[in-house]
């Protein structure tokens, strides 16, 4: 599959807890899947129990937003692909937020929902923006690596996406085409350290 | 260390572009591979090393005979039956896949069968200096033996069955010295729990670690295993352990470690993987290992954890706001008070198993606990062996009869409870000791709770019916 980002503008919708483990995004008795599609309606369906009344997601200005703005260390915990999968099945295509897992931020690019790292005081600008008005609009431009909330602009932010996860994106670059490109060069290593073996 | 394994196994790196990093061993189970082997057909390919593959079903499969008239197997075993028709056409989805592959499979039935992590180092496959992969976070696992081992996507499944090879950076490294000498009673577990309470649950993300000092390299391999299979509890993408004489004796003989010369030719190559004196980190922790005392966790997720004894830390002492919300509300799901220790909290269950604590050593010290005495009334305790070969030798050494005398259920091996796939899980509302590694919500059952703790201490808590410090139990059943 090829994951493409370019551009975003949509809006936010703001679930502030840190983290969040992908037992919460997606739970262990959804992963009986044998394709990708089909786990919107697993993402975070007992999290949101116990996060208490007015899940921030079930609310209405959430309905088609496609940015969720999140606290630190996001997707935590075990390496399903199928929290990525679920987010995106639910139409979000960003996750903002200050740290991220490493597993889950792999798996996240490799499946075009760009997670977007923001330094603390820019995230805390963001979520300030978003709780005073939570249609603002937010864009994400992965060309110039920057978060600009509001038209005209309130707030423009940084980040940096690795620069070759970003070139796939930008490019369309099918990250298994290029592993496969280089097979011959596979095979050579693989000659050269086989006979230690 | 870390940069010789790393070094050897660089195929290539374009400018700007991550390392073509060589996998040695890939590992492959039901949950996470069957979108990778599918993407493979699409694509019109193959596994390219079917003799670099090796697949286990291990997060699906029951621990228990569901069916009492559905007679018994050719070794006059009950025979088992899949909770539900999703885990069954997953599991019959990686035999089809295997068997289209050419790909090794312990499947249901195998004498070899086990928790993937747990079949691995006790078949021999996992070698010091190697790298490995599966789709599972808890493959750091085999860094205990000094390989490079992380957890992977199933999009990198479907690259490594394609190409042998992933797409990485360099990660940094952080060494975990951990010196002295652990006390009766203080196992490997511990070591490991206090670790991730002291640097929490994204300290040490972006980073491989590397266990260091005298408690470390006092540990047993299956000890050593326990401590590297949390590692990516703490973030971590991997966990080490330098491969040394407890290494080779562990894995000489083994179905599939080398032999003969090659034995020798391996073990002097082994001995040069060692990091070099005066080798530098990114970052340091030290743990002074003779203070360390049983651990268990109080909150939801493996950095909220603390000494047996310690009180639970109350949110209003916490400076930081997020902080703060974050444990009032862990606090809140896992019904418990703060400022006090969790000693003689009453528990509903015992969980005694997964690829951190399902090895023979687990068990025995289970044992050890439960020898002579009875699961306390109302506790249901679940003895799940992490595989065959593991089952095997427990009942040889008569631990099943411990267990079943006590009132412990004895199962068939699997990840069971630790992950809640397969039919083994809590109700909501009930509060577990568990040896797994993971106390998310909802991690062993929807609104079920669980408190992380070694296997001494769970036992403990099987046999007292309450959180109880197992230093404090008669000393016969002290290891």
């Amino acid at each position: 599959m090829t994951a493409r980002f370019t551009t975003l503008t949509g809006r936010g919708v703001l679930l502030l807890a840190n983290d969040v483990d992908t037992d919460q995004i997606v739970p262990a008795r959804f992963l009986k899947v044998t394709d990708k599609a089909g786990l919107g309606d697993a993402l975070f369906c007992d999290f949101k129990n116990s996060y208490g009344a007015d899940f921030p997601l079930d609310r209405p200005a959430a309905v088609g937003a496609e940015v969720l703005v999140v606290g630190k260390n996001f997707g935590c915990g075990s390496s399903r692909e199928h929290a990525p999968w679920a987010l995106v099945a639910a139409g979000f295509r960003a996750v903002v937020a200050p740290s991220f897992a490493d597993i889950f931020r792999d798996n996240a690019l490799k499946n075009g929902l760009l997670p977007v790292a923001l330094a603390d005081a820019d995230h805390a600008a963001l979520v300030a923006a978003l709780t005073a008005d939570p249609r603002i609009a937010l864009t994400i431009d992965l060309a110039t690596e920057q978060l600009t909330v509001g038209a005209p602009s309130s707030l423009r932010a940084s980040f940096t996406v690795d620069p070759f996860a970003r070139r796939c994106l930008l490019e369309g670059i099918d990250e298994l085409g290029y592993l496969l490109s280089h097979l011959a060069q596979i095979e050579a290593h693989e000659r050269a350290q086989e006979p230690r073996a | 260390m870390f940069a010789k394994i790393w070094d050897a196994h660089v195929v290539h790196q374009d400018d700007g572009a991550p390392a073509i990093l060589a996998v040695d061993l890939h590992l492959v189970h039901e949950v996470t591979s069957p979108q990778a082997f599918a993407g493979l057909v699409r694509r019109g390919l193959r596994v390219r090393r079917p003799d670099r593959t090796v697949a286990t079903m291990d997060h699906s499969v029951p621990t228990v005979a569901r069916s009492t008239g559905g007679g018994g197997g050719d070794d006059g075993r009950a025979v088992l039956t899949v909770l539900d028709d999703a885990g069954k056409i997953q599991l019959d989805t990686l035999a089809r896949n295997c068997a289209a592959h050419d790909v090794r499979l312990f499947g249901m039935g195998s004498a070899q069968q086990g928790i993937v992590h747990v079949i691995g180092p006790e078949l021999g496959f996992t070698h010091p200096g190697m790298t490995i992969v599966c789709g599972d976070s808890h493959t750091s696992t085999h860094g205990a033996f000094g390989a490079l081992a992380f957890g992977i996507g199933t999009s990198e499944v479907e690259h490594v069955l394609a190409t042998q090879c992933l797409l990485q950076r360099r990660p940094r490294t952080m060494r975990v010295t951990v010196d002295g000498r652990l006390a009766a009673g203080v196992t490997a577990k511990d070591v490991v729990l206090a670790f991730i309470a002291r640097v929490g649950t994204g300290g040490a993300t972006g980073h491989v670690l590397e266990y260091a000092g005298a408690a470390i390299r006092a540990l047993d391999m299956e000890a050593r295993m326990t401590v590297c299979n949390m590692s990516i509890e703490a973030g971590a993408r991997a966990g080490m352990i330098a491969p040394d004489d407890t290494t080779f004796a562990y894995l000489a003989g083994r179905a599939h470690a080398p032999t003969g010369a090659a034995w020798d030719r391996a073990v002097a190559a082994w001995r040069g993987l060692p990091t070099d004196a005066g080798a530098s980190f990114d970052a340091e922790v030290i743990l002074d290992g003779a203070a360390l005392e049983p651990m268990i966790t109080y909150g939801t997720n493996p950095g909220m954890g603390g000494p047996i004894g310690a009180p639970v830390p109350d949110p209003d002492a916490l400076g930081d706001a997020d902080e703060r919300a974050a444990l009032r509300r862990a606090l809140a799901y896992m019904q418990v008070e703060p400022g006090r220790p969790l000693l003689g909290r009453a528990v509903d269950v015992v969980f005694v198993g997964s690829c951190t604590n399902g090895r023979l050593s687990d068990l025995r010290t289970a044992a050890a606990v439960m020898r002579g005495r009875k699961v306390a009334p109302g506790v249901r305790a679940l003895i799940v062996p992490g595989s065959e070969a593991v089952a095997r030798a427990a009942e040889a050494e008569g631990l099943d009869q411990v267990f079943k005398d006590a009132g412990a259920e004895w199962r068939t091996p699997g990840c069971s409870m630790c992950i809640a796939m397969n039919g083994d899980q809590l109700r909501p509302g009930q509060l577990a000791v568990s040896t797994s590694n993971r106390n998310f919500e909802g991690r062993q059952g929807q609104g079920g709770r669980t408190l992380l703790a070694s296997p001494l201490t769970a036992a403990a808590a099987a046999v007292t019916g309450k959180v109880t410090d197992p230093r404090t139990l008669a000393p016969e059943a002290a290891v």
